[in-house]
């Protein structure tokens, strides 16, 4: 650490128009050439701030300083003027252009009236070079994988002059090999004397990488550390306040009849691609069956298809025995199989509808619901809401209230309690706990292990290895379509062992593999 | 049958047809652009026949050709601007702002024209200033390709320059890549420091001086005179051109000609008796078949895959 302040933020606070106090008096202040980072559970006040720092929202209060000059940051321009250069978690990259025409976007090389596309591509290349950061300059950005997207993200801060680096959950979507990878570059660059501000709730890769840690908890600085001075639980019980328990126990069960069955399946999407590759498996009841891999290579389809929300496969899928081929999703549900959406967002709500009537919506139908005449009966949904939101914790002034004004960890909840009250057979759990903070995650994750005790089967599709391996009893690893890895018992598995199979550079043999058919 | 054939392969024909295409090719222009922006400009219409009015009265009452562009296109700017004021600073739907142009031109032209020459169907009574026709020296001598190609009037050849300075624009130009990424993700535009409002405006403007250029051919050119409803959903038209060619130059100038093409045709066809409603038909009857056709090959085609890969298993 060199001991020379790149950037403070002082007493800041934020109330936004509509009264929620976001962030109050907030302190946070980073040294160059350091890795910091900044933790707090979801809705705590971290994005705010970052927000704030990088001119998309103005402090209601509180100054900024940059290298020790009082600024006021009033768009993502001066920001980037200012040196800030921020690595967004949802990349804010244009796919149909090309790397070089992302990195120079705002700030083109001219020649007149003309793009300079030499001097752009000169200026690419010299980056990406001088940081070891490799990515075909002239591929269009949605030809890459995600690892190399982030790395665009990377370059192009530093190509805009970028000396501090904002990383919003970097990691959220790599594999541990791709993470092992940024952490170096990373480090890197912190050697270089460019400083990072890291926001994560992953203590281990805090603990790895940062140097110093502000926790943030309900819009309020819990204080900095020398990483190398708390533990993880310290850290932990800072962001939520109480202890979470973050190893995962899990009782032994016994397997019982089988419930979704998988046989030979294989998809193409519209352009003609293959997605998925003979897929066989089995899932009972009792059991948490896990699905690993990086993102796009197959688990999507795989869930779409296992929910009803894609037609014309190869192959067999059942479901208590019946073929779900040709079934609406409406016939799908009316099986026994309910689903959790990766993208809970756009699949797993209406924002502007209640709380209530996103509780209800695949149940109207249902003789609770309708009325004599045919009509809703308001009250009994009313009360449906009403016990619902008790049972399943969700915090809101009233259930009557648009879901899309909860925080993400509580729109899950309303989420979770529609999708498991009606009484499934199997859980279809994409990414549950994406996004959430520590506290709604544990109850989430309580309550897929509850499921599997009840004699449920769950399919759970997770990024987070961590999760995966604490609560799956049986494991598999898709790779490029196909099941690469098969893992009769996890409690010896370790995140390594997956992401070498994730990443393609180990597969099983097929014997081995065809185990989970068994 | 025969004589229709003949008509339609004879150069008179092509260079009707290069005629027709000029409003729509350059409107379509227009209509990329604010695609490329991600703006949906429904206004096309509305601004051509405003724009088609303004020219003429320009033009009278200037007293020259330069008064009646002036006036035309400055009508197409302002309308423009208005368009971008309400739905860039004001938020309003931009589907409502097209239609809201779209509505008030209709009437306001008929008004304006009623006001200033006591008729309501034509600007006959006005002094009418026209674009000239081009012969372009040499080419004009060489028979057939002279008789299409040459002697068009000059918005015609500026229809055509606009393809390639609209491509310049979108591909070669810091502009145009900015256009572009706003499009598609607005977002990642702004996060580095893209000032997606300005961008919109200057693409909306651009816009406004196509269109506005498609609807004076409409008046000082196509005719001499401006006549009440005379755009007759040219403007439409162009944003399907647009939509289909997917938003480039190329594919607007394409569908642009296959649009243009039926509505050529339709001339020649009335030999047959066929009702000329029936023709017009034709080109969107066209554009859904061909769609529909494409996305069937595009489906058999991975289902035919998945056949082969099993069997091969």
């Amino acid at each position: 650490m060199h001991g020379e302040e790149a950037l403070r933020m002082e007493n800041i606070t934020k109330v936004y128009p509509n009264g929620v106090i976001a962030n109050s008096d907030i302190n946070f202040s980073v040294m160059k050439g350091e890795i910091h980072a900044l933790s707090g559970e979801n809705g705590a006040g971290k994005s705010t701030l970052m927000k704030m720092l990088f001119g998309i929202e103005q402090p209601t209060r509180g100054d900024i300083y940059v290298n020790g000059e009082k600024k006021v940051i009033s768009s993502s321009a001066e920001a980037i003027s200012l040196g800030i250069g921020m690595v967004h978690q949802h990349f804010m990259l244009v796919p149909s252009l090309s790397v070089v025409e992302n990195m120079v976007l705002g700030q083109e090389p001219r020649r007149g009236v003309m793009l300079d596309r030499k001097t752009a591509k000169a200026q690419a290349k010299e980056v990406s070079e001088k940081y070891h950061l490799g990515v075909p300059l002239d591929a269009p950005v949605y030809d890459l994988s995600v690892g190399q997207k982030q790395k665009v993200e990377i370059l192009k801060a530093l190509l805009h002059g970028a000396k501090i680096l904002i990383l919003d959950e970097p990691t959220a979507v790599l594999t541990p090999q791709e993470t092992q990878e940024l952490f170096i570059e990373l480090k890197n660059l912190r050697d270089d004397g460019y400083t990072v501000i890291f926001i994560s709730h992953k203590l281990n890769e805090v603990r790895e990488l940062c140097d110093r840690i502000t926790i943030i908890r309900h819009g309020r600085t819990m204080g900095v550390y020398d990483v190398r001075d708390v533990s993880e639980r310290e850290i932990s019980r800072l962001m939520v306040g109480r202890d979470v328990v973050l190893h995962m126990d899990r009782t032994p069960t016994m397997p019982g009849d089988v419930v979704l069955d998988v046989e030979g399946l294989s998809y193409w999407n519209h352009y003609g691609k293959q997605r998925l590759n003979g897929i066989s498996l089995r899932a009972r009841r009792n059991e948490v069956l896990g699905v690993a891999g990086v993102e796009g290579n197959g688990q999507a389809e795989l869930v779409d298809i296992i929910s009803g929300n894609l037609s014309r496969f190869q192959g067999s899928v059942r479901v208590l025995g019946k073929e779900v081929s040709g079934m609406s999703i409406r016939q799908v549900r009316e099986l026994g199989v309910s689903y959790i959406p990766e993208d809970r967002m756009t699949m797993g709500m209406a924002g502007d509808l209640s709380i209530t009537d996103n509780l209800m919506a695949d149940k109207s139908y249902r003789d609770r619901f309708v009325g004599k005449v045919g009509l809703l009966d308001k009250k009994s949904i009313q009360e449906y809401g009403a016990e619902m939101v008790e049972r399943y914790q969700v915090v809101c002034k009233s259930p009557d209230q648009p879901i899309s004004s909860l925080s993400g960890g509580n729109i899950q909840k309303v989420v979770l309690a529609r999708e498991l009250s009606s009484n499934p057979e199997l859980v279809i759990a994409d990414q549950p706990t994406r996004g959430v903070d520590v506290g709604a995650s544990e109850f989430i994750r309580q309550e897929l292990r509850n499921l599997r005790d009840q004699g449920k089967c769950v399919l759970l599709v997770s990024s987070d290895l961590n999760e995966l391996l604490g609560l799956s009893d049986r494991l598999i690893v898709l790779c490029d379509g196909g099941i690469a890895a098969y893992f009769a018992d996890t409690s010896e598995v370790t995140e390594e062992d997956l992401g070498r199979f994730m990443l393609g550079i180990d597969r099983q043999a097929d014997e081995e593999i065809a185990g989970v058919r068994a | 049958m025969s004589t229709v054939l003949a008509n339609i392969f004879s150069a008179e024909f092509v260079y009707m047809w290069i005629r027709v295409v000029t409003p729509i090719l350059l409107a379509s222009l227009g209509g990329c652009i604010c695609n490329q922006a991600g703006v949906v400009n429904l206004g096309l219409e509305g601004i051509m026949l405003l724009s088609a009015l303004a020219g003429v009265i320009g033009g009278a009452y200037g007293g020259g050709l330069l008064a009646g562009v002036a006036c035309g296109l400055g009508v197409a700017l302002l309308v423009s601007l208005i368009f971008a004021y309400f739905h860039l600073n004001m938020e309003a739907d931009a589907t409502l702002c097209g239609t809201a142009i779209n509505t008030f031109a209709a009437g306001a032209t008929v008004m304006a024209l009623f006001t200033l020459t006591g008729e309501k169907g034509t600007s006959s009574s006005l002094l009418s200033f026209s674009f000239p026709t081009i012969n372009i020296p040499l080419i004009d001598r060489i028979p057939i390709l002279g008789s299409i190609v040459s002697g068009h009037n000059f918005v015609t050849y500026v229809a055509f320059l606009a393809v390639f300075l609209t491509w310049f624009l979108f591909y070669r130009t810091p502009l145009g890549l900015r256009i572009r990424s706003i499009g598609e993700n607005p977002d990642a535009a702004a996060s580095v420091g893209v000032n997606v409002r300005r961008t919109r405006y200057v693409a909306i403007l651009l816009c406004g001086l196509l269109t506005g250029m498609g609807g004076m051919y409409m008046s000082m050119g196509y005719l001499s005179m401006f006549t009440r409803g005379m755009v007759a959903g040219r403007g439409f038209i162009a944003l399907a051109a647009a939509a289909m060619g997917q938003s480039t130059p190329i594919g607007a100038l394409l569908s642009s000609m296959l649009f243009a093409f039926f509505e050529s045709i339709s001339n020649t066809l009335q030999l047959l008796a066929l009702p000329s409603q029936f023709i017009r038909m034709l080109p969107y009857v066209a554009t859904i078949l061909g769609l529909t056709i494409y996305s069937i090959q595009k489906k058999n085609k991975a289902y035919a895959r998945a056949q082969a890969a099993v069997q091969e298993k």
